[in-house]
């Protein structure tokens, strides 16, 4: 591909500037070619996006307040490294990146209303955003309407595919299938425990669950619980595990009521060392809030973990750090949220334009072989093929991964056979 | 201010009582001027449809002036209603949205897409009268002022009011809520009713409609100010009043106390349905975070920063808060959260009146002047009277 | 579900759910207490009761990691010196609340609702501008994590039972400040009408910027100990805030019984209901239940004053 050809070349460049970040001059290291390629706005823009001969506009919606900026500000700190780093690089067309936020508030109609302002007002070329489903939900019918192109972060239930969103997160079959067949044959799991918030995600993920579980592993799902968003008091239900024994607690509970179940049952002397509890929506992040001790030897499932092993995560990692602080985690959302950016500026370069369709068009099968958790690629139906991990919870506060998916999954949004 | 029942009383035997006094129909006119022509003329399409949503909150805030500042029930809950009456609408324009060629790759075309998510296999029954719009068109209304008049009778009736009654409307607003979020199959769960497209044929996402529905919702709102004001000053607005400050003694000349808190809090509960339905058309999806206990309170500051006695206030009030809002949150979000905390607080502390009343202080008695020095028609403005 | 078990086992589950019941029942008590008393005695609706009980679990994060840091020796018994900081913290926050805010608001009861709303934008505010928009882990001390082993079979974790033991205590504290010393007979007096209490020589202003410290400061402690079974972020004030006020409006609002009454009730329903339905479904049918009770008895289940 033409695409992969064109990027080879930079990759160590790339791989040097992020190391020095800001400290390398980096101007003076810049391939000249990037301002010799530097095309004129009228042939990149045809659409009336702000783009000038210097600068281009993109837009960053998440929630900085109310409920959800717990979770939403490590996606808005990964976004704003990769926009650094792309700048420091020379910027996507020649252009430097221009960054105007918007917050949600984790207000849904407040987010289809600044998504109108960024396409609308500020013709933002690209917007990385939203965060719960809810809040794309809303942004969705705006981003359809007016043309525009989402990069979302977060992993989430499927069931949808829009030509004007990139799904950088997984899709509930590639979170979850992989681990299910893991926990079954190194754990011997036969009867799992289902526990969820009461919301979409929560329950397509726990729908598909149990038809792979049902169906496919031939075992037993022996409960299934929803509480609503917020709720924190779970001494019942861990009475219900105590008397059911489930082999697997199998979790997708958010929020504020993460802590207080993770508190609850260790409280309650359920031993997550002997007890296998196995949950698709703890990332480091929430472990900040839950406490290390109370959640150690629980297994996460996502694809990508701070502590993963490769060049391209201690790069990562090491970036992060200097631009937010040594103490800042970085949880598997953070990691695809800042995948965001550099997908758009490779679609951008591929399609030689941002014009969105060009550059929906040209995303398709774009590769980013820097990206922290390894590598990942666009399918055409505009998830990404990626690996999952399955990793055990450490007091540190950080994971240990103890299973990888040997190739990369393919997304599938409608998977047949478990609706 | 004097006695209500002397206020009561002279009300009912002096007709110093016009529809509406000359200043009133200047501030009317002002607003319609404003809303009607000033904004569409000087705003750009998608502005113009913010300010659109920020009225359908006036909506609100002018049913709050009524059984707020007239009937002295303060209502933590109105989102309750904004919420039911934007629901109504948005089953009819959702079920619009889900025929069958648009949702055939569901495992049941036809029914929305969240029904299919949640293995619902049929339409249910409480959705089935909205396929119909003019039966939605009551709904709307009849919904939430029937749900009013139930929480209204078994409050007002033992004569449940104040701070108690505030607090359980709040609670029933969060009851609501939980239960719309957590029966997904059936409402659309915490993500809402979204992708509303067209009413009966009509497609109401384009800048056109977006255009007619602004000028709609600007009439419906100059009517329901009417409305309202014809209310407050027919007798019953008086008796409002007084119950308001002396509610023993107009319990004691004979009146039905509960029934006149029920009508007031029925009446804020259809304006504020009339608001939710129009939001949802302008904005084109309806969330459970409206049902909420914060907007609910939101929209309370609202009319508290117009001023909770006026009707024109409230608007007003409304706009300037949301206009704020809207500012400071583009750029400071953080900035807006002080801020509005303090709003809250100087406006109870500082102005209790709010706009209408720093307007009413230090703005009406020059304007009247004046206005009596140009054309002495208008019927002297009896000191003390209550606020309008 | 019942069907396979022994009947030891089942034994063993019904004493732990009688547990979890109680448990849940301390939790509401400690929740609604401190705005129970506030609104007991003035009338005022705290609504920034659910920040004031982070400002409890913010001193105590404070706390666990000044122990840690400096006197890690000690930090088996920080958890006491925190509680007592939280108290002091949220208590102190409340009376300067009230001096500045709330005392210029009697005469108009329903303003003070908005007014302290304002006050927990502001405080929510705050916090994230001091502690960040995340969560915060609190450190726990080693013996109130885990649980007791009661019988082979029955369990009962050891920071349920330290919460049932604070609330035990600061319930049984707080009733006897009320109806036992001389402060409370002046409340008393102050509540039932103050115009005679101040004739009577009771300086009427000063009793009511100390309950409504104790309000706040009894949220502070409830905060404290919730960060041993909820999360300490900017806004989880609001995951306690609907409960709280249900509870309160449930008992009847005017008197302590009430809300002890109303506390137990509700734990009650749900937690037996939470056991054989899943636990949404529990949820609703708990609100609807009182719900229901409230329009049919909107006073409440006790009522002293709240007619007017």
């Amino acid at each position: 591909m033409a695409a992969d050809n064109e990027h080879g070349p930079h990759s160590a460049l790339r791989r040097k500037l992020l190391m020095g970040l800001a400290s390398i001059p980096a101007m003076a290291m810049m391939p000249r070619s990037a301002f010799a390629a530097a095309p004129p706005t009228s042939a990149v823009n045809t659409t009336g996006l702000a783009v000038t001969d210097t600068e281009v506009t993109v837009g960053i919606l998440h929630s900085a307040t109310g409920t959800m900026a717990i979770s939403e500000t490590g996606s808005i700190q990964a976004e704003k490294l990769a926009i650094a780093q792309i700048n420091e690089m020379g910027g996507v067309l020649g252009r430097k990146i221009k960054v105007i936020q918007e917050d949600g508030a984790s207000d849904w109609p407040t987010f289809a209303e600044k998504a109108k302002k960024l396409l609308v007002n500020d013709h933002c070329a690209a917007v990385m955003g939203c965060w719960t489903s809810a809040s794309r939900k809303a942004a969705l019918p705006v981003f359809e309407q007016y043309n525009g192109l989402l990069y979302y972060p977060t992993f989430y239930e499927g069931l949808e595919q829009s030509k004007n969103v990139i799904y950088t997160g997984q899709e509930a079959t590639q979170q979850i299938l992989e681990s299910l067949n893991w926990v079954t044959k190194e754990k011997g799991a036969k009867t799992f425990f289902f526990i969820g918030s009461d919301y979409i995600w929560p329950r397509t993920s726990n729908k598909i669950a149990r038809k792979h579980i049902e169906n496919v592993l031939k075992t037993k799902v022996v409960g299934e619980e929803y509480f609503p968003l917020g709720h924190t008091q779970f001494n019942s239900v861990i009475n219900k595990i105590k008397l059911t024994k489930p082999d697997v607690i199998f979790t997708d509970v958010v929020g504020g009521s993460n802590v207080a179940f993770y508190k609850q049952l260790k409280a309650a002397g359920i031993d997550l060392s002997k007890q296998t509890l196995l949950t698709i929506s703890v990332t480091e992040d929430e472990i900040d809030g839950i406490g290390g001790d109370n959640i150690a030897g629980a297994y996460s499932c996502m694809k990508y973990f701070q502590s993963l092993k490769n060049a391209n995560n201690e790069k990562f990692v090491a970036a992060f750090h200097k631009m937010w602080g040594e103490k800042t985690v970085i949880g598997d959302v953070t990691q695809a949220a800042y995948l965001g950016p550099f997908l758009w500026k490779m679609a951008c370069e591929k399609a030689g334009s941002f014009d969105v369709d060009k550059v929906v068009a040209a995303s398709a099968d774009i590769e980013f072989k820097e990206a922290p958790e390894g590598y990942v690629k666009i399918h055409p139906n505009h998830h990404l093929w990626s690996k999952t991990r399955v990793a055990k919870a450490l007091p540190s506060g950080q994971f240990e991964i103890v299973y990888e998916s040997p190739a990369l999954i393919e997304p599938n949004p409608f998977p047949k056979g478990y609706q | 201010m004097t006695s209500p029942v002397q206020t009561l009383s002279k009300s009912l035997t002096v007709n110093d009582n016009p529809f509406m006094k000359p200043m009133e129909w200047v501030s009317l006119a002002l607003l319609a001027a404003f809303i009607l022509i000033v904004l569409p003329a000087t705003l750009d399409a998608f502005r113009l449809n913010l300010v659109g949503k920020y009225l359908t909150y006036a909506f609100v805030a002018l049913g709050l002036v009524m059984c707020w500042g007239y009937a002295g029930i303060l209502s933590l809950g109105q989102g309750v209603f904004f919420g039911l009456g934007g629901y109504c609408m948005a089953m009819y324009l959702k079920l619009e949205a889900s025929s069958v060629e648009n949702t055939k790759i569901q495992s049941t075309p036809g029914i929305p897409d969240f029904m299919d998510w949640n293995q619902i296999t049929e339409l249910p029954l409480m959705w089935k009268p909205f396929q119909s719009l003019p039966l939605t068109l009551i709904l709307v209304v009849a919904v939430p002022v029937f749900f009013a008049f139930v929480i209204g009778f078994a409050m007002f009736t033992r004569r449940v009011g104040g701070t108690y009654f505030a607090i359980i409307t709040q609670a029933i607003a969060a009851i609501l809520t939980i239960l719309i979020v957590g029966q997904q199959g059936y409402t659309g769960g915490i993500n809402g009713i979204t992708d509303l497209r067209t009413l009966h044929g009509w497609d109401i996402r384009t800048d056109s409609a977006k255009f007619i529905l602004y000028f709609l919702n600007g009439g419906l709102l100059i009517g329901c100010i009417l409305a309202a004001q014809y209310v407050k000053k027919a007798k019953l607005g008086r008796i409002l009043l007084a119950m308001r400050d002396k509610e023993d003694r107009v319990r004691f000349s004979g009146y039905s106390v509960a029934g006149f808190k029920v009508f007031a809090f029925c009446l804020a509960a259809g304006f504020a349905a009339i608001g939710g339905a129009m939001f949802t058309l302008q904005v084109g999806f309806m969330s459970p975070s409206f049902v909420g206990i914060v907007p609910s309170i939101e929209m309370v500051i609202y009319a508290a920063v117009g001023g909770r006695l006026s009707l024109f206030g409230a608007v007003w009030g409304t706009l300037l808060v949301n206009w704020a809002k809207t500012t400071f949150s583009e750029s400071f979000p953080e900035l807006w959260l002080f801020g509005l905390g303090a709003l809250f607080i100087a406006v109870v502390l500082a102005f209790p009146n709010g706009l209408a009343g720093i307007y009413r202080s230090y703005v009406e008695p020059r304007l009247t002047r004046k206005v009596k020095a140009l054309a002495p028609v208008g019927a002297p403005v009896p000191h003390g009277t209550p606020a309008e | 579900m019942l069907g396979d078990y022994s009947l030891g086992d089942l034994g063993a589950i019904f004493a732990m759910q009688g547990f979890a019941g109680l448990i849940l029942f301390s939790v509401y008590v400690l929740m609604a207490l401190g705005l129970a008393v506030i609104f007991g005695q003035m009338g005022v609706i705290n609504m920034a009761h659910g920040e004031f009980m982070i400002l409890g679990a913010y001193v105590t994060y404070l706390c666990s990691t000044f122990f840690q840091t400096h006197l890690p020796g000690l930090f088996g018994i920080y958890f006491f010196v925190a509680m007592i900081l939280a108290f002091l913290a949220s208590g102190a926050l409340g009376m300067i609340v009230e001096w500045t805010l709330i005392r210029h608001l009697y005469k108009r009861p329903l303003d003070t609702l908005l007014a302290t709303w304002g006050l927990s934008l502001i405080l929510q505010q705050s916090y994230r501008t001091i502690f960040g928009a995340r969560e915060v882990g609190v450190e726990l001390p080693s013996w109130l994590i885990g649980s007791v082993q009661v019988t082979d079979t029955i369990e009962v974790p050891i920071n349920g039972l330290f919460v049932m033991a604070i609330t035990t205590l600061i319930t049984v504290g707080v009733g006897l400040l009320m109806y036992r010393s001389r402060f409370g007979q002046q409340v008393r007096a102050v509540m039932q009408n103050r115009p005679m209490a101040g004739a009577v020589g009771i300086d009427t202003e000063k009793v009511d910027r100390y309950t409504f410290g104790l309000g706040c400061g009894i949220a502070g402690v409830a905060g404290s100990a919730f960060t041993m079974i909820g999360s300490t972020g900017p806004t989880s004030g609001q995951l306690y805030i609907v409960d709280t006020f249900l509870i309160v409006v449930f008992g009847g609002a005017a008197s302590l019984l009430g809300t002890i009454a109303s506390a137990f009730s509700i734990s009650q329903t749900q937690s037996t209901l939470e056991f054989f339905l899943s636990g949404s479904t529990a949820k609703v049918l708990t609100l609807l239940a009182v719900v229901g009770i409230l329009m049919v008895r909107p006073q409440g289940l006790f009522t002293l004053k709240v007619r007017r």
